[in-house]
């Protein structure tokens, strides 16, 4: 079935409002490459890197920052501490600055 | 020193020994998923971390006490329980946890476990069950389940295992929970719920053991039994604990058990003090 109409509309405040912006910080050398953050990320932000740490497993990089909505879940599941999320704290480049 | 000034990146750095880091546990092992949701658990409560006390005994999960950066004491095997209710009765102003496993808490450890439950001394207890001894080779222990495989058990185990959760509620902790390390966030609440409570709480991690049981049992890496916990756990929270065994088919979690009882310290420090105001009275005569 083909929805003809649209069954959401846009926010009246979209413009008003900016998104946080994620800073993902990842420690490669302290991953022991379980992959739980890349398998959980409910929004897939993360994948596999192509470069070997010191441990010579493939840790994970950030494919996508922009589509992080800092639940942290990555943070949260990962039992080596290499993995954080914060909000990136606006400074120049970041527009509509408020 | 390069380790450490790695370590400050992360947000949890101040609770850990950073220069013990990175841990020995395995890849995908549930242990530092436990440590983690305790260490955000104490962050988001502000506790004073010179008020804390972390106890642990002998296995893998043992290691623990040795990464937190509080007062900790790693214990002989077995008798995790056992110091912490000397460590709580001797100073009950400090908040005393103790982070063991199955096999330590249950096995050599089941009399102080049961004991202390009954007592209801004012005790948190978080135990890491991996089925199995995973420190000395995968040996089975009191929570192996019927027919699985392990290095003493070569043609499948024959021995019912312990329910966890059932035992601690029928023993009289005030708090029973059972979560599996996937169930990050919930985990992460029962503990600070846990440490807000005053009495013997519970809290059992269902946690996967990739380099032994897992392997053993041919249930793939750990992300495949990450997705097999999601697939087969069923939150219910305040279910009958007698009916929340663990089989192939069903992981039950949940928070099952969370009533008030007054403490055995408590009750001590209300016993010292009327018997002192009787030997008071006794002298004035």
């Amino acid at each position: 079935m083909v929805l003809s109409k649209k069954l959401w509309r846009t926010p009246l405040d979209t413009e008003k409002i900016s998104l946080p912006k994620a800073e993902i910080t990842i420690q490669p050398d302290l991953c022991k490459g379980c992959d739980f953050c890349i398998e959980f990320c409910p929004r897939k932000v993360l994948e596999k890197s192509d470069q070997l740490n010191k441990r010579g497993i493939y840790p994970p990089k950030v494919a996508d920052e922009s589509k992080c909505t800092i639940c942290g879940f990555c943070a949260a599941i990962c039992p080596d501490f290499a993995i954080s999320v914060t909000e990136k704290k606006c400074k120049e480049g970041c527009e509509d600055e408020k | 020193m390069k380790q450490t000034e790695r370590m400050t990146q992360h947000p949890l750095t101040k609770y850990l020994r950073s220069e013990r880091m990175p841990h020995i546990w395995c890849e995908g092992c549930g242990n530092g998923i436990l440590l983690n949701s305790f260490l955000t658990a104490l962050d988001e409560l502000k506790v004073d971390l010179d008020k804390i006390v972390v106890v642990s005994g002998i296995g893998c999960i043992g290691r623990a006490a040795g990464y937190v950066n509080v007062d900790s004491f790693h214990t002989t095997h077995g008798r995790a329980i056992a110091f912490a209710t000397g460590v709580k009765l001797a100073n009950p102003d400090l908040q005393v946890v103790v982070i063991s496993g199955d096999g330590d808490l249950f096995a050599i450890g089941g009399n102080h476990f049961i004991h202390a439950a009954r007592r209801n001394i004012d005790i948190k207890v978080i135990c890491a069950n991996n089925f199995n001894y995973g420190m000395t080779g995968g040996q089975y222990g009191p929570t192996t389940p019927l027919e699985a495989w392990t290095t003493t058990t070569p043609y499948g185990n024959i021995e019912h295992p312990f329910n966890l959760v059932h035992l601690a509620a029928a023993s009289g902790a005030v708090y029973v929970a059972r979560w599996t390390a996937l169930h990050v966030r919930r985990l992460k609440d029962s503990i600070k719920k846990s440490l807000q409570k005053e009495g013997f709480s519970f809290i059992e991690v269902i946690s996967p053991c990739p380099t032994i049981f897992d392997r053993y049992n041919k249930r793939g890496t750990a992300v495949d039994v990450m997705k097999w916990f999601k697939l087969i756990s069923n939150v219910k929270h305040g279910h009958d604990p007698a009916k929340t065994e663990i089989t192939k088919s069903q992981i039950m979690v949940g928070e099952f058990v969370d009533v008030e009882r007054p403490s055995y310290g408590r009750l001590l420090r209300d016993m010292t003090k009327k018997v002192q105001e009787k030997l008071k009275e006794k002298k004035a005569k």
